[in-house]
């Protein structure tokens, strides 16, 4: 009995043994894992701690201006109530609204198209390398090299309506003088004229590099097949074109949903509202009143921002659909 | 087990440092920046400024060295684009780090004040007894005042007299809108261009409405009116009619004046900081006050900037503040102030001396002592709202996007619901 006791009491010392050695290495290499993943946080956090001061706090602060009712005294001192949707709501209720809606879209989607149809055709042009080439296609960048306020400032001086240079050559062939920044139907359009000038360099390069990757021997099969210039460039150069055209235009609307010192220096969105998107609107709320309407002026921001996020959410659903 | 135990340790410890840095690299700008603001009561003391025109060789910045040096401080002196300077003084009161001195454009102190940011001149011990009351009324809310001027300026017409000569006009005969319009539609006769004035979708375009707004004997606080109407439909026949032009719409006031300056317009809407240009101009040049609608002289908004002490953590530091003011408002400095920004004393003794030495100064005077606050008669914040409302106003119906009539019904009751 005794012995019998001591032999079980040896066996459960002997498992217990083995059950601590196992244990002992298994604590090991957990904490081998664990150094190597205080390693990884330790690589990890520059960027993080990057992401989450100039990224999240940015985007929580102004989530939490467009919920809160700030006035110039609580936004110095603290104390804002919260609202909720109210600033939402107060925005899309405005008659402001509307038209920065309309004029957003508008101004996004026509300056996309045509910098993208004229872009696309000046890549397949260079793309014949004749002769200055070259020399000719750096000239097309230099809209993106310019600071915006310098292009920007030239177009408003180009189309003033007294003393602009576009009135002056419509003068010549005999067509009066249309005030571009100063009439209610022209102010868009002259916005976009603008712009239109301005993002034809990003889609030309884009879409030139795109255009260098196409391997020159499908087109020379084709030309023996004998397709001509316009059927080669629908059935080759547009379709192996598709990824670089669906990232150039994912690109291109963000860029341009958030465009702003183009119209503020053109037109300052004016008359009225006639040139408004939601980026001026934004600023005008925020700073451009001698009394800053920052809640409201935030909301304008995040719906801004949801726009864009849409836009890419949509991008990212085409390319998986298209690597599928 | 130890071991484990401490590296545990020593990662959550490092997870959460990491963690701290994040959210306190967004606020110890603030506390840093604040502390090395407020501690340096012997060392630098901060002056903003919106005269980003004027460099450290200009009698102002001269000036401030030297009321500075006379306090036994350096004065450290930062320059801001009037319209930004507003939401920096918001923000830096946010993160306590106002600085010690703050000149500010008079329309932005009820705002700054309304926001708690500004101390009264009671509390500062800022002597304003001299000061102009229309100017000083600006600064004034609710029985306290929040600054002291460093000066004023206003609008006046300014005209070419070759111009005026060729079409047949006697300036001193332009004294009611119906002679002003009259001689622009003379100007227009002999192929020039009558008047330019700004009418910009900005605080610039309604401080250059309000003199005929005001001239018409409208009030800010109803602004469909039918002196209103008055106002506004002079402007929009002017351009109608072809004496003005359309790009009135988009001009900033340094834009009207370089059409004026071009010598193709016969008026120009503008202040005394032009004076200095006018003399350079190629042409000679005469100034007349903006007439009222049935003769006389319009009262005009008054320009020009407060002197104004931001609320400080460290009380301390008002003690310097008191003198630096004292010194920059001094009748002396002031005149030396006022002549370098080309702006009209607050004071009568400034306003004295610079009549006295620059006799083409005497209309820019006579305007300025007519002049009335944009903010005053109690206004105060509601002033922007309604401003907001009559610059749009002013835009739909020179754009054409609206008859004059229903522009102001909309802005006025748009203003209504904004200042409840």
């Amino acid at each position: 009995m005794n012995s019998r006791a001591q032999t079980l009491e040896r066996s459960v010392r002997d498992q217990s043994g083995a059950a601590k050695d196992a244990s002992d290495s298994a604590r090991a290499r957990r904490s081998r894992n664990r150094s190597s993943q205080l390693a990884a946080w330790a690589f990890l956090a520059p960027l993080t701690i990057y992401l989450l001061a100039f990224y999240a706090y940015p985007l929580y602060r102004n989530l939490d201006l467009s919920l809160r009712n700030y006035t110039v005294y609580s936004f110095v001192h603290g104390g804002a109530p919260f609202t909720g949707f109210a600033n939402y709501s107060a925005v899309i209720h405005d008659a402001t609204f509307a038209k920065a809606l309309i004029n957003t879209l508008l101004f996004t989607f026509v300056s996309l198209l045509f910098q993208f149809a004229i872009g696309m055709a000046l890549a397949v042009f260079f793309a014949q390398h004749f002769r200055l080439s070259p020399i000719l296609r750096a000239l097309f960048l230099v809209p993106w090299l310019l600071p915006l306020i310098v292009s920007a400032s030239t177009w408003a001086w180009m189309l003033d309506s007294g003393s602009g240079v576009v009135n002056y050559g419509l003068h010549l062939i005999g067509i009066g003088p249309v005030n571009w920044l100063t009439d209610p139907h022209w102010a868009l359009a002259s916005v976009i004229i603008a712009n239109i000038w301005i993002g034809i360099p990003f889609n030309l390069v884009l879409l030139y590099s795109g255009i260098q990757a196409i391997p020159s021997t499908l087109n020379e099969a084709a030309a023996i097949d004998g397709a001509n210039s316009w059927t080669k460039f629908r059935r080759i150069t547009f379709p192996l074109l598709r990824p670089v055209s669906a990232i150039t235009l994912m690109l291109g609307m963000v860029y341009t949903l958030k465009v702003f010192d183009i119209i503020w220096i053109m037109t300052k969105g004016g008359p009225v509202d006639a040139s408004t998107t939601f980026a001026t609107w934004s600023y005008q709320l925020g700073f451009g009143n001698l009394l800053p309407e920052f809640g409201p002026g935030a909301a304008v921001g995040n719906l801004l921002v949801v726009m864009a996020l849409v836009a890419g959410l949509v991008y990212i659903r085409v390319q998986r659909r298209q690597a599928a | 087990m130890q071991t484990i135990l401490f590296r545990r340790a020593l990662g959550a410890g490092l997870a959460a440092l990491a963690l701290t840095a994040g959210a306190a690299a967004c606020s110890t700008n603030s506390t840093s920046a604040g502390s090395s603001g407020s501690s340096a009561a012997g060392g630098a003391y901060t002056i903003w400024d919106p005269y980003p025109q004027l460099d450290s060789s200009s009698a102002w910045v001269q000036l401030l060295n030297k009321c500075g040096s006379e306090a036994g401080v350096t004065v450290k002196r930062t320059a801001y684009d009037t319209t930004s300077l507003t939401s920096k003084e918001l923000l830096a009161a946010q993160q306590g780090v106002s600085p010690d001195v703050l000149v500010v454009d008079n329309p932005v102190v009820s705002t700054l004040a309304s926001a708690g940011v500004l101390t009264t001149t009671a509390q500062a011990h800022i002597d304003t007894s001299a000061v102009e009351s229309n100017i000083l009324a600006a600064g004034q809310i609710s029985g306290s005042t929040y600054g002291i001027p460093i000066g004023a300026n206003t609008l006046a017409l300014y005209y070419n007299k070759n111009i005026l000569k060729a079409a047949g006009v006697d300036a001193a005969t332009i004294t009611s809108w119906s002679t002003l319009t009259a001689a622009l539609a003379k100007v227009k006769a002999v192929g020039k261009t009558g008047i330019t004035f700004s009418a910009i979708g900005t605080e610039e375009g309604s401080f250059q409405f309000e003199p005929w707004f005001w001239g018409a004997g409208a009030n800010l606080r109803s602004l469909s009116s039918a002196r209103a109407l008055a106002a506004l439909n002079l402007w929009t026949t002017w351009i109608r009619d072809g004496y003005a032009p359309n790009s009135v719409l988009n001009d900033t006031q340094p834009d009207n004046w370089t059409e004026f300056a071009a010598g193709n317009t016969a008026f120009s809407e503008n202040g005394t900081w032009e004076l200095a240009n006018a003399e350079k101009a190629s042409f000679p040049y005469g100034i007349i006050d903006i007439p009222a609608d049935n003769g006389g002289a319009a009262p005009t908004p008054t320009g020009g900037e407060f002197v104004t002490v931001p609320i400080q953590s460290n009380t301390s530091r008002y003690a310097t503040s008191e003198k630096v003011v004292a010194c920059l408002t001094s009748a002396d400095n002031a005149y030396t102030t006022d002549t370098a920004l080309s702006y009209i004393g607050a004071t009568v003794s400034v306003q004295t001396q610079q009549g006295n030495t620059t006799a083409a100064l005497k209309p820019w005077i006579t305007a300025v002592q007519t002049a009335k606050g944009r903010t005053s008669d109690n206004l105060g914040t509601k002033y922007p709202k309604i401003s907001q409302q009559l610059w749009t106003a002013v835009q739909s119906a020179l754009s054409g996007s609206a008859s004059p009539q229903s522009a102001l019904n909309t802005a006025q009751s748009a203003a209504q619901s904004a200042i409840g």
